[in-house]
Order: structure tokens, then C-alpha cells, then sequence
């Protein structure tokens, strides 16, 4: 075990951090958080400096324009843009973190040559319209249905909690093309021109007040069969594939942030027991800290430990009661949200312990695929 | 940067482990610690880790280890400063009473201060131990005014953190075994024709119990390597953080497991009373989780 990096590392870290030094101050302001055109422009730009500067598919593989760091160098990357406050991946992370790895692993030379380069580019903004109001902890039971019609197919249904739907030009979509088979094995996985007569977008507001998400209601959309990624009725191991790109990075910049927060928090707290509390929040977010590294160790390995599934549990936990914690330090001063940081980061992180599976189901998975017990009725 | 277990360390883990599970069956644990456990840890090497050139990671790894087994005894103390004897410290009361641990056993005692570690004569004090001791493997004997003792050169604050991080191992450890005990009863556990596992209620007990000791572990065996490289930035900070993770593990998967094995649980012939009293007792070592949790604020506040 060891705790500082190597001499390699921190080269790359050092490199990093200047090119972070020359881009940041030519970005501007961040945009409205509704400002969506704005929004995705000062993204996309975001994204094209990081193709110039190659950093731009970080954990791509070279072949397909990426970098191919290694999982070492994808945490430092983390690590110093979310210090440096520069961008995340905004409306281009659909594109880079989802469905361009999807595409590398099981799309067509075409699909391939079609997308890869715009994505790294910042030219394609992807979606996703996996759930559906009926199908949320139970994705597979979706039922937005696609027909073939000669060289096409003809879709029908509902998604909801597309995030980044209305700038999108690209949807990687999740359709049922077999309704006898079991719910698992019946769906594809299709690329959808988002500008396809019959799609209408309509953003849903949630409870921080703007609108990240969508709903998509597709009415007799047609797109061509070639549009399918993978076999048609293997759309759900076609989904899980990109879960071998994750390196145990998915949260560093959160990490950051979080901890970041914690020491601005720190000059209000007053009251023994806030303090007390604070402590035992940012020793939390340090052990993730820590786990992520760990994590990252293993990754540099080939060891795919119950890690990744741990850590997403655990922080979206942590950061409920991080950010219950900031409401009662501020007292009355959490009675308005704009330019308050930790009242706004209070309610988005309202989210973290429902989106991308909710704790529940968390904990139903670690139950049963890491302990081994028995599965539940269902 | 690699906070995974290197091949060595997976074979001193494995080692240990497989020397506990031989000779430090329940039967063994459960006649509490002597002269004769100290002796064979002894000759195992688990006392002379440092001398012998491990490092403060790979005495983390031995020491989860100790944990898992529940094995008693002053072990982080012997390691520390007992030099090859039955060593124990406490640390200095606001001039009250102190409870120390095995007592009758020990060779050596120690008294930890602020700023000084006293060594003090343990065959001067009265040993009426108490006849009902919170953890029955960790017996306490009341001492209402400790002898003054003769200063050892020694760097306390090294100690200090030392002495937390060996201890969050042994919590860890605690956590660990705690969960692995749970997991395999709530398969094996049949109500409403069902292993209990298999019900949500429970299967989410276990998943958080994993969950902890995953946190803590990462935690703590971060926190091993930091003593090994301690100009690295954060240290107090990272090991009063460690202390607190592997702390409430112990505690709360104690707490949990109990809960999983329902009425039998509660029993003495169950061991899992014996891991949650371990863990309130270590809680009290080196700082409890409390203590060290306003040593993270104050940390944050200076921005440390």
C-alpha cells in the first residue's frame, strides 16, 4: 500500500493543472441554470477545449480518440477540475460516459464513425430514455414498443427522466421488441434522432425548481433497423456493458465538492452538537474518500470488488444527512436559495439516494450479489 | 498511489488468519486472555510487527484480523510499548478514578497523558477486579489514585495515533465478523417458511452492515499507510476519521447482528453479545468516536 502518487502521476497532475490554469479564466460565466441553449453551448465549448487539449475521452480507449488513461490518472482528472471549479460533464454526459463507451463496445463501424468523433467533439449531445412511468426501479418492464415496418422500426410510448432531452440531438433508447419473452430478454437498444417526426420533449421541473429532465411521449416515431446497437432483444446486456469502463471515478467530483462544502460550512457552525455532527459528515465523505482510491487500486488491478456498489450507496447517504445538517447550521439564513450554495446543493442531493437506483434497490442488489442471500419475491 | 492489499499482504493476512481459526476457536477466546495467548501471539510475531520491519499497514491488516477473532487482551499496548511483556495503558483522568484492563496479567502499565506516557509499578495496585465487567473477556479492576510513575522518553502524539489506528483495526475487524455472523444465520434462519434473508427487513440490515465495514475498511487501511507516510497532509485528521468509521461499525453491526439473530442473539451462548461489548469497550481507547469526531470539525476549521 501507498499512499503518495508516482513521479508519473504527478507529472500528469502537474500538466493538468496548468492547462487548467490557461483555459479557465476564457470561460465566462456559467449560464442560468434554465438557460438550456446557454447551457449547452458553454458545455459543448467546454468539451471542445478538452479534444484540443487532449484530455477529451479520457477513458476511452486511443483507437477511438480517447486518451486511455489509466484509472489513476482518471481520478487526478477528477480530482483537479472539480478543485479548480472547472465544468463537469454536463449536457455531454450522456454522450461521453454512457453511450459512447455502449458504441465502442457493441455498435457498427458505422455507428461508430457517425458518432465517437462528434461526442469527443463536443458537436453531439446524447439523452437517455431508459425509464418510463411504469418501469423506474423496474427498468426492465418498460414497454415503450418498436415494430418492424420493412427497414425500420416504429416506435411507441413514454419516457420520462431523460436527462438533458431538450438540447439533445441523439437518444440512446431502451424499446420492447418482443412481447412474449421475458421482460429481460425482449428489449433492444436503438439510437434515436431526437429531431424524428413524432418525438415531443416536454422538460419535467423538479423539486430544485429547473428542469435537467424530460419527458418523451413518441408517437409512430420510424428510425431504420440499423439504428439498433446489438442484437435485437440483448438491449439489456447492451446496457450494462459500459458498467466495465467504470474505474471506480464516478463520484470524485462529488467528493470534492462535498468536502469543499464541509470547510465552508465549518466558520458557521457554532453548536457543540452541529459540530460534533460535521465532524462525523466530512469523516464520512473522507472514508469515501478513501474507498475511492481503494477502489480506483483495485480497479488498476482487474479486481472488481463490491466497491463501486458500496460507494454509491453510501455517499448518496451520507450527502442527505451532510445536507440535513446544513439546513439546521443555517437556521433561518436556509429560508432562501439563491446565491445560499449549501441550501441548493441541500436540495439536489434530494436526488442522489433515488436516481441511478435507489437505495432500496442498492440494497437489494448488495444483499443478494455480494452476500448471497436469498432474492426477494419479485 | 495503491490502497489495495499487495501479494505479501494478502499472504500475512491470510496467515494470520488461518492461525486464528487453528488455535482461537470460540472455546479458546471465550476462557478470556493469558499468559499463555500472549505467549503464542508472541512467538506468531504479533507483538514484535515493528521491531521486526512491518509496517504500520501490515500491523492494520494483523490487527483487523485480531478483531474478526474477538481475541482479548491489551494487544495494542503490548505491540506499542510492552517490549516483549504484558503491557497496558490508560490515560490520565481528570483526577478520578481509572478502570484497568487486565490488570491481573499485566507486567507493565502505563500511563498516558497529555503530553507524557509514565510507566507505573501494576503489581502496586489492588487487584479486586470488578465481579461483573461489561465485556466478560475484558476484566476491570477500579483504581482510585494511580502512583505517579517515572516518565518514558517516547513520542506521544506518535502513540497516539498509533495506538487509534491499531485499535480501528480491531473494530474493523469487529464490524467485519459481525456481518459475516448475520449474513450466515439469516440464510440458515427459517420463519414464515422463508430463510429470513430473504425478507427486505433483514437483507437491508446486512447490506448496510457491508456497506460500514466496506467504508471503514477503506478508511482504516488508508490511515495505515498515512503512519507509514506520515509528511503526507491530513494525518490527525484522517486518523480520528478512521476511529470514528471503524468505531460505529463495530458498534452499530453489533448492534445489527443482534437484531438479526433475534431472541438468540440476546443469549449468552451466541457470540455476538461478546463482539458488541468489544466494541463499546474500544470505543473507549485512544479517543471515543465522539471525541474524535470534534477532532475532524476542528480539523476542518483550520482548513487541515
Amino acid at each position: 500500500m501507498q499512499l503518495g502518487y508516482s513521479d508519473n502521476d504527478e507529472a500528469f497532475r502537474a500538466t493538468l493543472r496548468a492547462w487548467l490554469e490557461d483555459q479557465l479564466p476564457a470561460l465566462g460565466s456559467q449560464p442560468g441554470r434554465d438557460a438550456w441553449d446557454e447551457r449547452r453551448k458553454w458545455d459543448t465549448d467546454w468539451q471542445r477545449r478538452l479534444f484540443d487539449g487532449g484530455y477529451a475521452g479520457l477513458h476511452w480507449p486511443a483507437e477511438f480518440g480517447g486518451r486511455g488513461a489509466s484509472p489513476t490518472e482518471q481520478l487526478i482528472f477528477y480530482e483537479e477540475t472539480a478543485r479548480a471549479r472547472a465544468p463537469y460533464v454536463g449536457v455531454n454526459f450522456v454522450g461521453t460516459l454512457h453511450a459512447g463507451p455502449t458504441l465502442i463496445e457493441e455498435g457498427t463501424d458505422a455507428h461508430k464513425a457517425d458518432h465517437l468523433p462528434k461526442i469527443l467533439r463536443g458537436e453531439e449531445v446524447w439523452c437517455q430514455g431508459f425509464s418510463e412511468p411504469g418501469a423506474g426501479s423496474d427498468l426492465a418492464s418498460l414497454r415503450t414498443q418498436a415494430v418492424r415496418d420493412g427497414d425500420d422500426y416504429v416506435i411507441n410510448g413514454h419516457k420520462i427522466w431523460c436527462s438533458f432531452g431538450q438540447v439533445a440531438d441523439v437518444g440512446e433508447f431502451l424499446v420492447r421488441t418482443d412481447l412474449e419473452a421475458p421482460k429481460h430478454r425482449g428489449i433492444s437498444w436503438l439510437i434515436l434522432p431526437m429531431d424524428a417526426a413524432g418525438i415531443e420533449v416536454r422538460p419535467l421541473r423538479t423539486a430544485l425548481g429547473s428542469s435537467e429532465f424530460s419527458e418523451v411521449f413518441l408517437t409512430d416515431v420510424r428510425v431504420p433497423v440499423s439504428n439498433r446497437v446489438g442484437a435485437e432483444n440483448d438491449g439489456w446486456r447492451v446496457t450494462n456493458v459500459t458498467l466495465k469502463y467504470e474505474r471506480g471515478t464516478a463520484f470524485v467530483s462529488e467528493l470534492v465538492d462535498s468536502l469543499r462544502l464541509c470547510e465552508d460550512l465549518a466558520p458557521l457552525v457554532h453548536d457543540p452538537g452541529h459540530r460534533r455532527e460535521l465532524g462525523r459528515c466530512a469523516a464520512e465523505l473522507d472514508a469515501l474518500w478513501a474507498l475511492t482510491k481503494r477502489n480506483v487500486s483495485q480497479s488498476a488491478r482487474g479486481i472488481v470488488g463490491p466497491g463501486a456498489m458500496v460507494m454509491k450507496l453510501a455517499y448518496s447517504e451520507a450527502r442527505q444527512r451532510f445536507g440535513e445538517l446544513c439546513l439546521r447550521v443555517l437556521d433561518r439564513e436556509a429560508l432562501h436559495v439563491e446565491d445560499n450554495e449549501l441550501v441548493e446543493e441541500r436540495l439536489r442531493v434530494l436526488a442522489l439516494t433515488i436516481a441511478a437506483g435507489a437505495s432500496q434497490i442498492q440494497r437489494n442488489i448488495i444483499g443478494e450479489r455480494v452476500l448471497g442471500l436469498p432474492k426477494d419475491a419479485r | 498511489m495503491d490502497l489495495d492489499l499487495s501479494v505479501d499482504q494478502v499472504a500475512l493476512r491470510d496467515g494470520i488468519s488461518s492461525l486464528l481459526d487453528a488455535r482461537f476457536d470460540t472455546a479458546r477466546i471465550r476462557a478470556g486472555f493469558d499468559r499463555a495467548m500472549f505467549d503464542e501471539l508472541a512467538a506468531a510475531g504479533v507483538f514484535s510487527l515493528r521491531a521486526d520491519g512491518f509496517s504500520w499497514a501490515d500491523c492494520v491488516i494483523v490487527f483487523e484480523q485480531l478483531g474478526r477473532s474477538c481475541v482479548p487482551g491489551p494487544l495494542v499496548a503490548s505491540l506499542l510499548v510492552g517490549e516483549g511483556r504484558i503491557a497496558d495503558l490508560v490515560e490520565r483522568p481528570d483526577g478520578g478514578v481509572v478502570w484497568v484492563e487486565h490488570l491481573g496479567v499485566l507486567d507493565e502499565l502505563f500511563v498516558l497523558g497529555e503530553h507524557a506516557l509514565l510507566r507505573v509499578d501494576p503489581h502496586e495496585l489492588a487487584v479486586s477486579p470488578s465481579t461483573w465487567p461489561l465485556d466478560p473477556l475484558t476484566p476491570v479492576t477500579r483504581v482510585d489514585e494511580l502512583p505517579t510513575g517515572h516518565e518514558v522518553a517516547v513520542d506521544v502524539g506518535e502513540l497516539r495515533r498509533a495506538g487509534a489506528v491499531l485499535t480501528a483495526a480491531l473494530q474493523l475487524g469487529l464490524a467485519d465478523r459481525c456481518t459475516a455472523l448475520a449474513v450466515a444465520y439469516a440464510k440458515e434462519r427459517v420463519q414464515f417458511d422463508r430463510p429470513i434473508g430473504g425478507f427486505q427487513a433483514i437483507k437491508h440490515l446486512c447490506a448496510d452492515m457491508l456497506v460500514r465495514t466496506e467504508v471503514a475498511r477503506a478508511a482504516v487501511y488508508a490511515v495505515g499507510a498515512h503512519l507509514d507516510e506520515p509528511d503526507q497532509p491530513g494525518l490527525d485528521r484522517a486518523v480520528s476519521g478512521a476511529k470514528v468509521l471503524a468505531g460505529d461499525g463495530a458498534i452499530t453491526n453489533g448492534k445489527a447482528a443482534m437484531q438479526v439473530f433475534g431472541g438468540m442473539g440476546f443469549t449468552w451462548e451466541i457470540d455476538v453479545h461478546l463482539y458488541l461489548k468489544r466494541a463499546w469497550v474500544l470505543d473507549t481507547h485512544f479517543g471515543s468516536g465522539d471525541g474524535h469526531c470534534d477532532a475532524v470539525a476542528t480539523a476542518l476549521a483550520a482548513r487541515t
